[in-house]
């Protein structure tokens, strides 16, 4: 049962902030007195888009994407939405699609990405539009007087947003950009020598350098619970297979570019999910037998789960095979 | 008696060493030393150089194969006396230090406790049981903490009730929660088991 299904909201501006980057503000649609939720620093909202497919048919498409908005402020939520050339859809059904004054539904905000909160320094790094998150969470600790820095690395000075009015709002005491077009690269190995104990680092930006940060930061001795990442991820395509549904007997195919939750929703079937990106396992489906390999794509099976064949995560992951029966 | 499944009960999951970690600070006591001088036999440069033990005896004395390992050593004359040199340690120290803890539970707690004030995360800090099973317990109607609980029930060394001790563990004042056993019925209070060892 999908338990967040969440709210409308109006499109009141969308603004073009860097190249192939835009930002969205939603208020409620009802009434000017209304208020949106409140929100942690690093949370998401999962945006449901009714779009087209290259064939014309109607298709549903579900992406998380970061608040960057202010958590103090709960009469708009901001996101911001990079085209990636590699879309699925969303991100230009999202760019091509909506106007000013549509009315979109949203997902109430969940924080897989939150602040630390015994931390005593907080380091963000971000690669390009992984710069949303920590948006929110710089805002929130400013307020609180929290000691952070972000070093904040793009492809060029016009691929990079919001870097200008961060350096402004933070000083360039706190904000540090590193420009590629330019040579210049963040120098992890003197970042991670000299931190206070307590410090915590945050990354949010693309699979290879999040996995990078990772390693640099295991050998400079830092513990696993002081180094958090967030990386969404878009389904995979791959070759069209069949899911069996043992409880309640049916048969979908899910298609080259859908995933197996979004077959499923195609058919009417509820199923549980959350953030759709692979992250927050909330639509672990326990898989009764699998005639095929399983191709697991996200972040939050263990090596062990992945390995016994017995679950997988149905927003991103699926089968290289002819069929799979989850217990659904 | 005791409640079982509490999830605040803190596992010890032994004294694994971080073979990244830029300088190794190991806390120890009793028996505990010998969960550091298991891991030490290996012999590693790489390790024993960047190891610096805090040591209070307790009940044996294995100061003397501490020594030998040729580590930055000091011993403390009590726990508290460690503690606070612990804390002064951690309060200037920086990320790429790895805290260990070894010896009874009331130790490891204490030290956790020091380590999750200096800002380390409870669950990156390695420790290992050793020695006895003697619990330090926090009395939830006075306050007031009791070390070296081995009954249940036990008396409260504070305000006198009996407590039963129950496995619900608070980290932030590193001690089992005990709880009034004959409040109901003043008096009238189950025989006193050897339950801590």
């Amino acid at each position: 049962m999908s338990k967040n299904t969440g709210m409308q909201v109006v499109v009141t501006s969308i603004k073009k902030v860097a190249d192939a980057v835009k930002c969205f503000r939603f208020v409620p649609v009802d009434g000017s007195d209304a208020v949106l939720p409140r929100f942690s620093g690093g949370s998401h909202v999962v945006v449901t888009m009714k779009g087209r497919d290259a064939a014309g048919n109607t298709v549903t498409y579900r992406n998380p994407y970061s608040l960057m908005s202010s958590p103090d402020d709960s009469s708009c939520f901001e996101i911001s939405v990079l085209r990636t050339e590699a879309s699925r859809g969303g991100s230009h059904f999202m760019h091509d699609q909506v106007k000013e004054g549509d009315i979109l539904t949203i997902s109430n905000p969940v924080n897989l990405f939150p602040i630390s909160a015994g931390g005593r320094k907080h380091i963000f790094i971000a690669g390009g539009i992984g710069i949303t998150p920590f948006m929110a969470m710089m805002d929130a600790l400013a307020a609180r007087h929290g000691k952070f820095e972000l070093h904040y690395g793009f492809r060029s000075r016009t691929h990079g947003a919001y870097w200008r009015e961060l350096e402004e709002r933070y000083g360039r005491n706190r904000v540090m950009t590193y420009c590629q077009a330019e040579g210049q690269m963040i120098d992890f190995d003197n970042l991670l020598e000299h931190q206070p104990l307590g410090t915590h680092l945050y990354v949010c930006g693309p699979a290879p350098m999040i996995e990078a940060v990772k390693k640099k930061a295991r050998e400079a001795g830092w513990p696993d619970e002081n180094v958090h990442s967030e990386e969404f991820l878009a389904p995979p395509s791959g070759k069209p297979f069949i899911v069996k549904l043992k409880k309640s007997q049916r048969d979908v195919m899910v298609g080259e570019h859908q995933s197996i939750l979004e077959a499923l929703e195609a058919a009417n079937v509820d199923a549980n999910f959350l953030c759709r990106g692979g992250a927050c396992g909330q639509c672990e489906t326990v898989v009764c037998s699998a005639d095929g390999e399983i191709e697991h794509n996200d972040h939050y099976l263990s090596k062990d789960e992945r390995e016994s064949g017995k679950k997988i995560m149905i927003c991103v992951s699926r089968l290289n095979g002819r069929e799979i029966v989850l217990d659904l | 008696m005791l409640v079982s499944g509490i999830k605040s009960r803190p596992e010890y999951t032994g004294l694994h060493i971080d073979p990244h970690a830029r300088r190794h600070l190991v806390a120890l006591e009793g028996e505990g030393a010998l969960a550091l001088l298991e891991k030490a036999e290996t012999k590693d440069p790489g390790f024993l150089s960047r190891l610096e033990i805090l040591h209070v005896k307790g009940g044996s004395n294995h100061a003397a194969a501490l020594r030998a390992l040729n580590a930055d050593y000091w011993e403390a004359p009590t726990i508290s006396t460690m503690l606070t040199r612990l804390g002064v340690i951690l309060s200037t120290a920086h990320m790429g230090l790895r805290l260990y803890a070894a010896g009874t539970e009331g130790f490891i707690g204490q030290v956790m406790k020091v380590g999750t004030d200096a800002g380390i995360n409870f669950l990156s800090i390695r420790t290992e049981h050793r020695g006895s099973l003697a619990r330090r317990v926090s009395c939830v109607h006075c306050k007031g903490i009791t070390e070296n609980v081995t009954t249940n029930p036990a008396t409260c060394s504070h305000c006198g009730l009996t407590l039963l001790v129950r496995d619900h563990y608070s980290r932030r004042i590193a001690a089992f929660q005990g709880v009034c056993i004959d409040a109901e019925v003043p008096g009238e209070v189950p025989p006193v088991e050897e339950a801590f060892r």
